[in-house]
């Protein structure tokens, strides 16, 4: 009996170990990378070559990723080309991502609702239909419209436009703000809904007072999944923008073109690119956990 | 679920022809721009605009007045009918119509650089694409990374076990898993393909030759490559699967583990006869949804590998995508993207059919 616990006490040990080995390897998977372009964007070209990798040890960190993109502290308050560029391509980035996600999730949300409480028909389409017409587009590969789209934009004069970039990304993200808040609304009891309406609101009225506060925090889910979605697209970007409404993926992407690759800037404009999501990720973990849960589990 | 609300359908016929008049003189509107622009564009008449951005304005204002004309006439029911309308107009008009016109596009010798313009060609982009090895070589490299899900899957289960196990710090450790979900794949690219695994001093390579390695090279060899970008892309997209996945072990009923305890089940033997089939729906979700965006796959080839080499690494995607900006072949180029469009859309239906009867045999 002693031999029994005894044994299954050194078992439960290994089996800790085994656990938090893994968990740390894997977590040093997924930072590392991270870890790798923070701390290249501070390192000389010989730095590189030799692949050092601890700052103050190996290598004497200095500024001159981020001073070959104005933005070190002792090229900040000089006039620089290049950060305005970069500041261009960001604000860019921001006003397109921020805004096509606002629009999916706003249009996204509506449609959920009314799909998911009241029961439409016109001719033989029904409720399930018209679901299916909005999630079906999810499978959509961006490519089949992307080629009709330059096309059409150079007619519209949309092409390298900030809006058309907008209303490309809002219909790319929609599907999924569909999928996410028609799972949200119908967790939310539908009595709360009839006693609005019995106080005399009308639908609308119901959905503006009562429904939207509830399914605030699942419309933030949703906003922060497209923006994560929207802030990373490079593809439709790359197709559809040349000057003006160039976003920062294409920008990081056109430097990686150049015959050598000047690291330290490379690196720096890298961690520009993805501290906001990396920021929001450690904030919002939690948005973007209950916006893919959401979908997962019914 | 739906509720059956009372409809009062009391709207005065005055109110009625108000909103048929608005429909009315809206499409008019709409029909006329549109006539009058087409028109224009084939040198008929003088009269129109320089390009068709007045026919978008004119499709916004006839979506208004539609919500309107329809807020007036059905009342209530139109009420209803105002919270789907606004997305289901604005997805036909950016969905519906360019796949259209990309028929019309792929039936056409277009080139963009070209002076001619288009010029009708029936099906002969078809039958050019039937004999373009490099085409159905990158069909058959989506193939491969298909089947790639099938390990990020796997990882993806084990990493959701592992949070879902008695552990400190869980938070912490899910807040790690998750970023590499948050990185956009430009950077991806070039912080794990173009730097960490760059064959001279990145440091991936460096520890490569220390495995005992002598030469790697990532992203030279065909075989090599596409595992490469394989791990680059699930790299990225296993968070995707790992949270959906720790949500369904979350949503599992505690009674289960606890008969099983008693039971005297060891791990194995537990999660196969148990955890295992429970999670088989949540495993589906997610793996379709990660289907969908494998086929989607273009970022990292584009910027890491360019398609390279020979080819190997080059999604469909891809390939279209550097057909477009090598050669600007937009009819061409259209007509693959269309040919994908339908083998996507009869394969996934087939698939989902499949996995619909499937899971009705298994539960």
């Amino acid at each position: 009996m002693k031999q029994n616990e005894y044994s299954s006490g050194v078992n439960l040990v290994v089996y800790r170990i085994l656990i938090y080995g893994a968990l740390l390897f894997w977590a040093f998977l997924c930072l590392f990378p991270i870890y790798w372009s923070i701390t290249t964007s501070f390192k000389a070209a010989v730095n590189v070559m030799q692949g050092h990798l601890i700052p103050w040890i190996d290598f004497i960190p200095k500024w001159i990723g981020f001073r070959s993109l104005g933005l070190s502290p002792d090229t900040i308050f000089e006039i620089s080309t290049v950060r305005e560029e970069f500041l261009k391509r960001f604000f860019n980035s921001v006003i397109t991502s921020v805004s096509a996600s606002v629009l999916a999730v706003i249009l996204g949300s509506l449609a959920a609702y009314g799909l998911s409480r009241f029961e439409y028909k016109l001719g033989f389409v029904k409720n399930s239909d018209i679901s299916f017409f909005f999630l079906s587009q999810m499978i959509l590969p961006p490519v089949v419209l992307a080629l009709p789209f330059l096309v059409l934009y150079r007619e519209l004069a949309l092409l390298d436009t900030t809006i058309g970039l907008v209303m490309l990304y809002g219909l790319m993200v929609l599907p999924i703000v569909i999928w996410i808040m028609r799972d949200q609304f119908s967790t939310i009891p539908i009595e709360l809904e009839e006693a609005g309406l019995v106080d005399g609101l009308s639908v609308w009225g119901v959905f503006l007072r009562i429904v939207l506060p509830i399914s605030f925090p699942g419309m933030v889910a949703a906003f922060i999944l497209c923006l994560v979605l929207t802030w990373n697209e490079y593809f439709f970007a790359a197709l559809l923008t040349s000057a003006d409404a160039k976003t920062l993926p294409v920008m990081v992407a056109s430097q990686t073109g150049s015959q050598g690759i000047n690291w330290w800037s490379m690196a720096a404009l890298s961690t520009a690119a993805i501290a906001p999501l990396a920021i929001i990720g450690v904030f919002l973990e939690s948005y973007i956990v209950k916006g893919l849960s959401t979908g997962a589990v019914k | 679920m739906t509720t059956t609300y009372i409809i009062t359908d009391n709207v005065p016929a005055q109110q009625k022809t108000l909103g048929r008049v608005i429909i009315f003189i809206a499409t008019i509107l709409l029909v006329a721009l549109f006539l009058i622009q087409i028109l224009h564009k084939t040198n008929t008449i003088t009269l129109g605009f320089e390009n068709w951005r007045p026919t978008l304005y004119g499709y916004l204002l006839w979506s208004i007045a539609l919500c309107w004309g329809i807020l007036l006439i059905k009342g209530d029911r139109g009420q209803r009918a105002l919270f789907v309308l606004p997305a289901f107009l604005f997805t036909i008009a950016m969905v519906i119509f360019p796949l259209i016109f990309s028929v019309y596009i792929s039936l056409h010798d277009w080139n963009l650089s070209a002076f001619e313009g288009q010029k009708f060609n029936g099906l002969d982009n078809f039958r050019a694409l039937l004999v373009d090895e490099y085409y159905w070589n990158s069909m058959l490299n989506m193939l491969y990374y298909l089947i790639a899900i099938l390990f990020e899957y796997a990882i993806a289960f084990g990493l959701a076990l592992l949070l879902n196990a008695q552990i400190v710090a869980r938070k912490f450790f899910r807040v790690v898993f998750l970023m590499p979900l948050m990185l956009s794949p430009v950077a991806v690219s070039w912080m794990l393909g173009k730097s960490l695994m760059e064959y001279r001093f990145g440091p991936a390579a460096t520890l490569a030759r220390q495995l005992g390695w002598e030469n790697p090279a990532f992203f030279s060899t065909p075989e090599i490559a596409r595992l490469s970008i394989m791990i680059l892309d699930a790299w990225t997209f296993i968070p995707f699967m790992m949270i959906m996945l720790l949500a369904g072990l979350q949503a599992l009923p505690k009674e289960v583990n606890e008969a099983a305890k008693i039971d005297g089940a060891n791990n194995w033997q537990h999660f196969w006869k148990i955890t295992f089939p429970l999670m088989l729906p949540v495993s589906v979700t997610a793996t379709v949804i990660r289907i969908i965006f494998k086929l989607k796959l273009a970022d990292i080839v584009i910027n890491v590998t360019s398609g390279g080499p020979g080819g190997a690494t080059d999604t469909v995607t891809s390939f279209i995508f550097r057909e477009y900006r090598d050669r600007s072949n937009v009819g061409y180029g259209t007509m693959m993207a269309v040919v994908y469009l339908i083998m996507i859309v009869i394969l996934m239906t087939a698939f989902l059919n499949f996995l619909n009867r499937w899971m009705q045999k298994v539960t």
